[in-house]
């Protein structure tokens, strides 16, 4: 099967066409079905993966717009392999976490299934316009879910979201249209393959401008301070699902697409922008960390804290080095896991109560012992604590940043205490304590359906923060090649020379 | 003594004049049959219509473009861009005419006038993209335009009279400034042939003075322009007149018209941007970079949607002027691949709407399709609020849907001419845009419904004709990912066979 990559893609998609026609009462079990094959598909690609291999694999063109050089391009490496697989193990967990009384089931399932073509898809397009195309289609999807199944202001936070996202990327298009053109004019072809822009000598100022504009469009979306402001709403209104899929894997594209193009086709800028950056990063990791402690709603701790660890992800990026950029790979894995764990878990307490706000919580340990567990656990791992998944990646980012900065490390480091001392008080308020809400005490422990969402996380969160060698080392590969890639290409020394330190430090 | 005038049937070049000849016979056709009996149903003519149409597709289709060969007294030019956009003309046409069959019996189409006035008016299209001559230009923009004025009339209503008669007014001033224009370039070159201005004007570039003649030639006509394609500051009968036609002649009139007055002003307009009369670019980039936004701004505060579609129409127009100020082989190709995409997209949607169309106002006292009307349609009538919110898309430019590869393409010429600014303003605009048709999609997938709307209110107006155009529109709207190669090598081919201006 060597267009399994086209099958992952557009297998959900079909299944959501076919969707329609299956009964309202046996949509979730129709859903369920084809995110679990979907997932059984993703984890055989994995089987499939040549781990030696840095490059490239299962590739795929098909010639779409010869006359204008775009083509259907996919292929899979070990830094986008494994966030294809956490995103079909969010969406089935997702999709079994669903309510059996959600209303309109059919056209939520249809939905995710769209979303789950268009999330697999910018993870493997390897076409600049292929990518753009999925990348601007799972804003529809989105927007419909958080506003027909949000909160009181959904359809505001949707639209905002929207706009929000399509404004910034829009200006990417440009971008990616300008790279085009001077491939054109480079090479006498039109070419949107990401692999030809590659090879593509750029000037130290084409590439300034060019990154602004792609910036503009994956800032927004990881969100980078000062764009993050449409992500507290969007999470504060979107149903329980989607802020999962919203932090777990839409966010990841942003921070994907500068490891997949900013950095390989603009180093110079990228090297150049780093002090920028990073600097916003560090703001973005501290105030949002310290607005999340000011939170009096547990959900808004959760999205200020997932934005936090995504200012983390940014640093590692951009270390430009191989712990730096492999240990923020692997923080968007652990990220997506840990996040999302903890949105399913503030979904189950809103569904009990119908409440969100800290204060009206208080004692919870003694009535529901399984889910104070599974929270304490998430929320370690979302600390950091060593053996969790959370940890590894942690740590490796700031190893990696530590070469490039060692006041910026201190300052980024800062965010674990923060973050603890924020997740352990929301902890405190909400589960340790006498029981003092009536409301509170006949609450119910977690039933099947939660548990079977619930659990598989966990043994994950386990698993991979004792033994993270089988995920870190494809990824390693692929970004010890990725960076070998950008410090052929780059021209200025100084470039060449941010790269080298770690290059050996990394053998 | 006046010389007897001798000229051979063959230097006429008949065949070059076959398209028009056919659309005007189609239409006596049409008026002797109702000469003859009476009361003869309108599916007859709408499909006999069609069929005239086809042929005249056939007869402009055999054209030979390639030689940029004249004909008839040579003031008939066929090349690249006038064979395409006649074509481009007859499928819209195609797409138009089946939408008067509806369900509902309404008053314009029980006269066979009205299919004789539509094809003299398509006849009138034809003569216009196909000279080079501003008489015959000229002539080909009135006959058509008056035609339009009449279809429009003939909806019946009090706001189509006041639509009509404002668009006739306007439609006059701009033939006024059309014809100064005019004068004023036969008064530097002696000449109303296009390719002999051009040569005088290079020829008389340094003379002292000349520059006030060019500028008052080009800005005459540009202003001439402006009016028919509905640029700023000359756009604002546009909604006006959009709400009094008819739901698909506005979509026709955002469509047919402006390709027809976009392939003129590429043969005036770029003649002058070759001889390198910079200002002349620089009024246009201005003009289109002000109609996109305003129209966009003017779009977002509508609170009807035939009104908001007809300020989206107006920015689309200012969006592809742009490329008539870029003046590249790439920008032109974009202008007719926008053009064959958004016609789709457009007419789908402005269908839509005459779907629904009430012969009362049931939901508002002063619109026939305030937003409150979609509220809630996806409970109601799924199909059709998945149809509408895809034609929305697209209009927003969302990929894969159709119009956002004209966009892109759009832009790209834009990139490749080295006006970035200039393609992030278009970009932004497209953001601003996506806000009212977000809308739409709000009103329709997440609001409840009204009680004022149930199926029967909103599929009122439907028959097995329109969800034909319909499906149509849908197919090419989804699935223009696979057409856009070949079109675009169609495109092209056309295009490059012409020669602009000089």
């Amino acid at each position: 099967m060597d267009n399994i990559l086209s099958i992952l893609i557009f297998f959900p998609a079909l299944a959501g066409i076919l969707g329609f026609v299956v009964d309202k009462n046996s949509a979730k079990a129709y859903g369920i079905a084809v995110a679990a094959i979907e997932l059984i598909l993703a984890l055989w690609l994995w089987m499939k993966f040549d781990i030696t291999n840095a490059g490239m694999q299962f590739t795929e063109k098909v010639d779409l717009i010869a006359q204008f050089g775009i083509s259907y391009n996919v292929g899979v490496d070990g830094i986008s392999l494994f966030i294809v697989i956490m995103a079909a193990l969010i969406t089935l967990l997702g999709i079994i976490l669903l309510r059996d009384d959600t209303k309109n089931m059919k056209n939520m399932i249809v939905s995710l299934l769209f979303l789950e073509m268009t999330m697999v898809g910018v993870f493997l397009s390897l076409d600049a316009i292929i990518f753009y195309l999925f990348w601007e289609l799972s804003l529809v999807p989105m927007l419909y879910i958080i506003g027909a199944w949000g909160g009181p202001t959904r359809v505001y936070a949707a639209v905002k979201f929207f706009l929000y996202t399509f404004a910034g990327s829009l200006i990417m298009l440009v971008g990616l249209l300008s790279l085009a053109y001077l491939n054109h004019l480079h090479t006498g072809i039109w070419s949107f393959s990401i692999l030809d822009w590659y090879e593509l000598p750029l000037t130290e100022g084409q590439q300034f401008w060019l990154f602004l504009s792609l910036f503009a469009g994956f800032a927004i979306k990881v969100p980078m301070f000062p764009f993050h402001t449409w992500l507290p709403h969007a999470h504060g209104q979107a149903p329980t699902i989607g802020s999962v899929i919203l932090a777990a894997v839409l966010l990841k594209m942003g921070t994907y697409g500068f490891v997949r193009f900013a950095l390989p086709i603009l180093p110079d800028a990228s090297v150049t922008f780093t002090p920028f950056i990073m600097t916003l990063s560090l703001i973005m990791v501290i105030y949002t960390a310290m607005i999340a402690f000011a939170q009096k709603d547990m959900k808004q701790v959760i999205a200020y804290s997932s934005v936090s660890h995504m200012g983390i992800i940014m640093l590692g990026v951009f270390a430009m080095n191989a712990e730096g950029l492999g240990g923020s790979i692997f923080l968007m894995l652990s990220h997506g896991i840990v996040s999302g764990a903890l949105f399913m878990l503030v979904g189950v307490i809103y569904e009990r109560r119908g409440t969100k706000i800290m204060s009206e919580f208080g004692g919870l340990a003694a009535v529901m012992p399984v889910y104070a567990t599974i929270f304490g656990v998430m929320l370690m791992a979302s600390v950091g604590l060593p053996l969790t998944i959370g940890f590894v990646g942690e740590f490796l980012v700031l190893l990696g940043f530590y070469k490039v900065s060692t006041l910026g490390t201190i300052l980024a480091g800062t965010t674990i205490i923060i973050g603890s001392i924020y997740m352990l008080s929301l902890f405190k308020k909400s589960f340790f304590g006498p029981l003092t809400n009536e409301k509170n005490r006949d609450l119910e422990d977690l039933d099947g359906r939660e548990l079977t969402a619930l659990i598989p996380l966990v043994l994950i969160v386990v698993w991979l923060g004792v033994y993270p060698k089988p995920i870190l080392t494809p990824i390693d590969n692929s970004v010890k090649a990725l960076l070998v890639k950008m410090e052929n290409k780059a021209i200025s020394p100084k470039t060449k020379e941010a790269i080298i330190i770690s290059k050996k430090e990394a053998k | 003594m006046l010389e007897p005038v001798n000229i051979s049937l063959e230097a006429l070049n008949l065949a070059t004049l076959m398209p028009m000849l056919i659309a005007i016979g189609g239409g006596l056709v049409i008026l002797l049959l109702d000469l003859a009996k009476d009361n003869l149903h309108k599916s007859l003519y709408v499909m006999l219509t069609i069929l005239i149409l086809l042929v005249d597709l056939g007869a402009t289709t055999g054209l030979t473009y390639g030689a940029n060969e004249k004909g008839f007294f040579d003031v008939l030019l066929m090349d690249g861009i006038a064979v395409l956009s006649q074509v481009l003309i007859l499928v819209a046409s195609m797409l138009f005419i089946p939408l008067s069959l509806t369900s509902k019996r309404f008053h314009e189409y029980s006269y066979p006038e009205f299919f004789a006035l539509f094809l003299f008016m398509i006849a009138g299209f034809q003569f216009m993209v196909s000279s080079d001559n501003l008489i015959l230009i000229f002539i080909g923009l009135e006959t058509a335009s008056l035609s339009l004025y009449t279809l429009i009339a003939l909806h019946n209503r009090s706001n189509s009279f006041e639509a009509a008669v404002k668009y006739f007014t306007m439609g006059a001033l701009a033939a006024g400034f059309f014809t100064m224009g005019s004068a004023v370039l036969y008064g530097i070159s002696g000449s109303l042939e296009l390719g002999q201005i051009a040569g005088a004007i290079s020829d008389r570039m340094n003379e002292p003075g000349i520059t006030i003649l060019i500028l008052g030639g080009a800005g005459l006509l540009l202003t001439a322009f402006a009016f028919k394609l509905s640029l700023f500051p000359f756009h604002t009968w546009a909604p006006d007149v959009y709400e009094g036609a008819s739901a698909p002649l506005a979509g026709y009139m955002s469509v047919v018209p402006k390709v027809a007055a976009f392939v003129v002003s590429m043969r005036i307009f770029e003649m002058f941007i070759q001889l390198e009369i910079t200002w002349v670019q620089d009024m246009i980039i201005i003009l289109s970079v002000i109609t996109m936004t305003i129209a966009n701004l003017m779009a977002l505060v509508q609170e009807d949607v035939k009104r908001m579609l007809a300020y989206s129409s107006i920015s689309h127009a200012g969006f592809v002027m742009v490329a008539i100020a870029l003046a590249t082989d790439k920008a032109n190709t974009g202008v007719f691949l926008y053009y064959s995409l958004f016609m789709f997209t457009n007419l789908g949607a402005f269908a839509m709407l005459w779907v629904s169309r009430h012969k009362n106002r049931i939901h508002h006292s002063r619109y026939d399709h305030p937003y409150e009307k979609f509220s809630g349609m996806i409970k109601i009538m799924p199909m059709g609020a998945i149809v509408m919110g895809l034609f929305m898309l697209s209009l927003a430019g969302v990929p894969p849907f159709s119009v956002f590869w004209g966009k892109i393409y759009l832009m790209s010429a834009t990139v490749d001419a080295g006006y970035l600014w200039l393609a992030i303003v278009m970009g932004l605009n497209s953001a601003i845009a996506a806000f009212y048709y977000l809308k739409l999609i709000v009103y329709m997938f997440l609001k409840e419904p009204t009680d004022a709307v149930t199926q029967e209110t909103t599929y009122y107006n439907v028959s097995k004709p329109l969800l034909t155009i319909l499906g149509f529109a849908v197919i090419v709207t989804v699935a223009s990912i696979f057409m856009v190669n070949p079109l675009i090598e169609y495109i092209d081919t056309m295009v490059k066979a012409t020669n602009f201006g000089i």
